[in-house]
């Protein structure tokens, strides 16, 4: 070790395999992982999310798996939770949806309205 | 590099590795790769999470699920549900963390909520066996501030500010320490680490040193670099296997990475630690014995001053520390004097482990700001006494420290509140009695240990604490004198202020705190031959009360001695002559008939 | 008792011993990592191991047999691989613990608190263990027999003896 910068960047090389032990307030992604789900392909589409995540650097986004959201006919399902905000529930997910949805929900704080669930309903 | 989604947290402190979480983690691995998840979850073996009533335990992040009780057959159902399906499998969840449906975060759990970890800050969170973890969580950072922007000086300066005191026992301000030490006239110093925890029930050094060994490196060196010294040893006990080998590992990967060695951090510092192991000697904990272990000759304490600031480790210059004293440092050099100060009292900054134990629901290790109320650790974090019996005292400080009774509860928690009463911080031990412990036998109990302990230099502790517990053992089984408990006083205080060190200075104040709260029960020993608690064999008989008995047999067929007679189907007898009080009869009774008076 | 040290099926270990002792010679506090590491080599220090690290070292074998007798952690005589313990609590007492210490003494030609020539057995007498309801008790290592007769000893002791 000869400067502190080394041991800075061994730290945030480490940091983005450990992030995930810190508890975060921030914004949680839900995929819908039972059985309908990781047959409609719902595995591609978490492995999507945590790449984005991870390039973006966003720290403060979790990304985690649930059981079944109800609704099998419409998986894969994700679920973005925002603190002091609404869920949002889209639906038919596919990797491309889910990194725009990273780009213009997470990051931007703007809805992709057409992939929700309420704009298949209608 | 693999972006993992989930981490699988593995308790591999010593209670849980004990009940085989290897074997478990083994497990995790397996079938991880079975189900073809081994490229996104990552199975993580940490240090001990603190809650070993609940061991083995498993914690899942990122949702932080807290898995307790876990048994290798129930890890296939954890991959499949939890790992595979994102379905958190309550059955094995932790009690407390299933509230009405809702699942909660470790964090959220009774046991944690009123914690606040700052020695155990990386304990059950980090990998102890890779450095690269302690460093993400900030591991280092505070040595490279200290060499690249501090004076020896402003690092004294700023614990001193801390108000942190060793968490060993005594209580003495760290940075005073610190000051002598770096004051003191001396071309060679060192750095010595008091890992000896001797103390029956505590367990908090072991936690730290096998779940975050890093940090109390780290420490060392920081104080290295404040006293003038460039070698340090850890003194730890040989009944630490796992201990060793993660200091070991520890000491290893510091050195490849350069931040122990010559020349961290390019500032011309050099650093380095051996580690040195004890053999089994419980006054090695005393700071003299200790040095005189390192050096090869009998543990034994030699007298005071000279201190070993000035005449320590081979007559040089030394600096003493336990290890949840180091475990503070890095983070009060990080957060900065102020920030310490602001948790717990104003006399007791910062927070203390303690090794929660005895007649309590929650063992194990807690982590408290200074000034929490006995009351809180007890019933808010320990969760109250089991069975529904009555909390009657709580012995803090192991055989230095003393018994509290249940209505001092309201006592905050700190060093000079604690030796206000009688008792002590001492190393952070805290064993909860109920009403059927007998507080003369705690007494003894603890004086047997002393006993067998003492290291033999001084009179008053040899002899004295000898003489003591035969009186104990005297009243204990019922043949107690008028006059024996002015005897034990009398010794108690001769002891207490003649003996050479703190082992002997501190031996007799088990007894003198019994004596204090529980007086009517070494009375009732000696004048009335009862033991209040039911618990003294001697002073006790086991009867059958006739109106309850049914006759069933069962208690004639499990007495041991063939004590209990009668015919069945009407009231048996016990035979107090034959009976040897060993209480299989009351244990197997199913109609409670039987009862010890 | 007496535990002849043999030199000719120790020699290995002697080697090991000098290596031991030639590493850490000049280094100081030498005694205790030495003392350690005879003790895990010959698991024991007897008196002749002792006087080797005397002669190793430069320390007198007084100071040695000083240091060694201080800690719980040094034994003088060798362990047997396995350790026997027979419960001498009062229940286990009037149950007939005695027959069964007295018939393990005959089996394995063995007194308390002491261990075979092969090291294979050591025998002690404890204090109580707690398990009333089983007596008269004895332990192996981790295993446990409870409810034991006498004439039971031979056959249990057999297992071990492989």
């Amino acid at each position: 070790m000869k400067s502190l910068e080394e041991l800075k960047k061994i730290k945030e090389e480490t940091l983005k395999k450990v992030d995930l032990r810190k508890q975060k307030e921030g914004t949680r992604i839900v995929v819908g992982m039972a059985t309908c789900g990781i047959s409609a392909g719902a595995r591609p589409v978490l492995m999507a999310l945590l790449e984005e995540v991870k390039n973006r650097n966003l720290s403060d986004v979790i990304v985690t798996q649930t059981g079944c959201i109800g609704v099998c006919r419409l998986e894969p399902i994700v679920e973005v939770y925002r603190p002091g905000e609404e869920k949002v529930t889209y639906v038919e997910m596919t990797p491309e949806k889910a990194k725009r949805i990273i780009a213009e929900h997470i990051v931007n704080g703007k809805v992709v309205t057409e992939y929700t669930i309420g704009a298949y309903e209608k | 590099m693999n972006i993992y989604r989930a981490h699988v947290l593995i308790c591999g402190g010593t209670g849980c590795t004990s009940s085989s979480s290897d074997k478990i983690q083994n497990e995790f691995e397996l079938k991880i790769k079975e189900k073809g998840l081994d490229k996104e979850v990552k199975v993580v073996r940490t240090g001990c999470f603190g809650l070993c009533e609940a061991g083995p335990i498993v914690i899942v992040y990122p949702e932080g699920a807290f898995y307790s009780h876990v048994k290798v057959e129930d890890v296939e159902e954890i991959v499949e549900e939890h790992l595979l399906k994102g379905r958190i499998v309550k059955r094995l969840l932790y009690k407390d963390a299933v509230e009405e449906d809702t699942i909660k975060s470790i964090n959220e759990v009774g046991f944690y909520k009123k914690q606040k970890r700052i020695a155990l800050r990386n304990c059950g969170v980090i990998n102890p066996e890779d450095i690269n973890e302690y460093i993400a969580f900030d591991g280092y950072m505070a040595l490279g501030k200290v060499l690249t922007e501090m004076t020896p000086e402003e690092v004294i300066q700023v614990v001193k500010d801390s108000g942190l005191r060793g968490r060993g026992g005594g209580g003495f301000p760290t940075g005073l320490k610190w000051e002598f030490t770096a004051k003191a006239q001396g071309d060679q110093k060192y750095v010595l680490c008091n890992a000896d925890e001797g103390d029956p029930g505590a367990f908090m050094d072991r936690s730290i040193l096998e779940g975050d060994p890093h940090s109390v490196l780290e420490a060392m060196a920081i104080a290295g670099y404040a006293i003038g010294a460039n070698q340090g040893y850890i003194y730890v006990r040989v009944e630490y296997p796992i201990a060793v080998q993660r200091l070991e590992i520890a000491i290893k990967q510091a050195r490849e990475k350069g931040l122990l060695g010559k020349n961290i951090f390019g500032t011309g510092f050099d650093f380095d630690i051996e580690v040195r192991l004890g053999a089994g000697a419980f006054v090695c904990g005393e700071e003299t014995a200790l040095i005189a272990s390192i050096e090869g000759q009998r543990g034994m304490p030699r007298n005071k001053p000279p201190y070993p600031a000035n005449k320590g480790l081979w007559g040089k210059p030394t600096l003493i520390n336990n290890v949840e004293t180091y475990a503070n440092i890095p983070q009060i050099i990080l957060k900065g004097a102020e920030w310490f100060r602001s948790i717990g009292t104003e006399k007791s900054p910062g927070t203390k482990v303690f090794a929660l134990g005895g007649k309590i629901n929650n063992t194990g290790l807690v982590e408290i700001p200074m000034g929490t109320t006995l009351r809180e650790v007890i019933y808010e974090i320990g969760g109250g006494i089991p069975n529904g019996k009555k909390f009657k005292a709580v012995q803090t400080g192991g055989p230095s420290g003393g018994c509290i009774p249940a209505d001092l509860i309201d006592t905050p928690i700190e060093f000079d509140t604690l030796t206000e009463l009688g008792s002590m911080m001492g190393s952070g031990g805290m064993i909860v009695m109920d009403e059927d412990t007998c507080m003369v036998d705690i007494a003894r109990f603890f004086l047997d240990f002393t006993v067998e302990e003492s290291c033999g230099k001084c009179p008053p502790c040899r002899i004295g604490t000898k003489r003591m517990l035969e009186i104990l053992e005297k009243i204990t089984s019922g043949k107690g004198e008028p006059g024996d408990i002015e005897k034990l006083e009398k010794l108690a205080n001769t002891i207490k202020s003649a003996s050479l060190c703190g082992l002997g200075q501190t031996a007799p104040n088990p007894v003198l705190s019994t004596l204090k709260y529980f007086r009517h029960e070494y009375e009732a020993h000696v004048n009335e031959k009862r033991c209040p608690a039911g618990s003294c064999k001697s002073l006790l008989s086991y009867h059958i009360q006739e109106d309850l008995c049914k006759g069933c047999t069962v208690c004639a067929k499990v007495c041991p001695v063939g004590a209990i007679s009668g015919e069945r189907k009407s009231p048996h007898v016990i035979d107090q002559d034959k009976c040897i009080k060993c209480g299989a009869c009351l244990e197997k009774c199913p109609f409670n008939a039987i009862v010890k008076k | 008792m007496e535990f002849k040290f043999n030199w000719e099926e120790n020699k290995d270990k002697i080697e090991e011993l000098k290596k031991v002792i030639e590493e850490n010679k000049g280094k100081k506090g030498a005694l205790m990592p030495v003392l350690h590491e005879a003790q895990r080599i010959f698991g024991y220090l007897p008196i002749e191991v002792q006087r080797m690290i005397s002669e190793g070292l430069n320390i007198p074998l007084a100071e040695i047999y000083g240091v060694a007798t201080f800690y719980s952690q040094f034994s003088l005589i060798p362990k047997g691989k396995y350790q026997i313990g027979v419960c001498l609590g009062t229940a286990c007492y009037v149950k007939g613990a005695q027959a069964i210490i007295d018939k393990i003494k005959e089996e394995l030609k063995l007194e308390v608190g002491g261990t075979t020539k092969d090291r294979k057995f050591s025998l002690q007498a404890t204090r109580c263990i707690g398990a009333c309801g089983l007596a008269p008790v004895m332990t192996i290592n981790e295993d446990v027999y409870g409810r034991l007769k006498a004439d039971e000893i031979p056959a249990i002791l057999k297992k071990y003896m492989e």
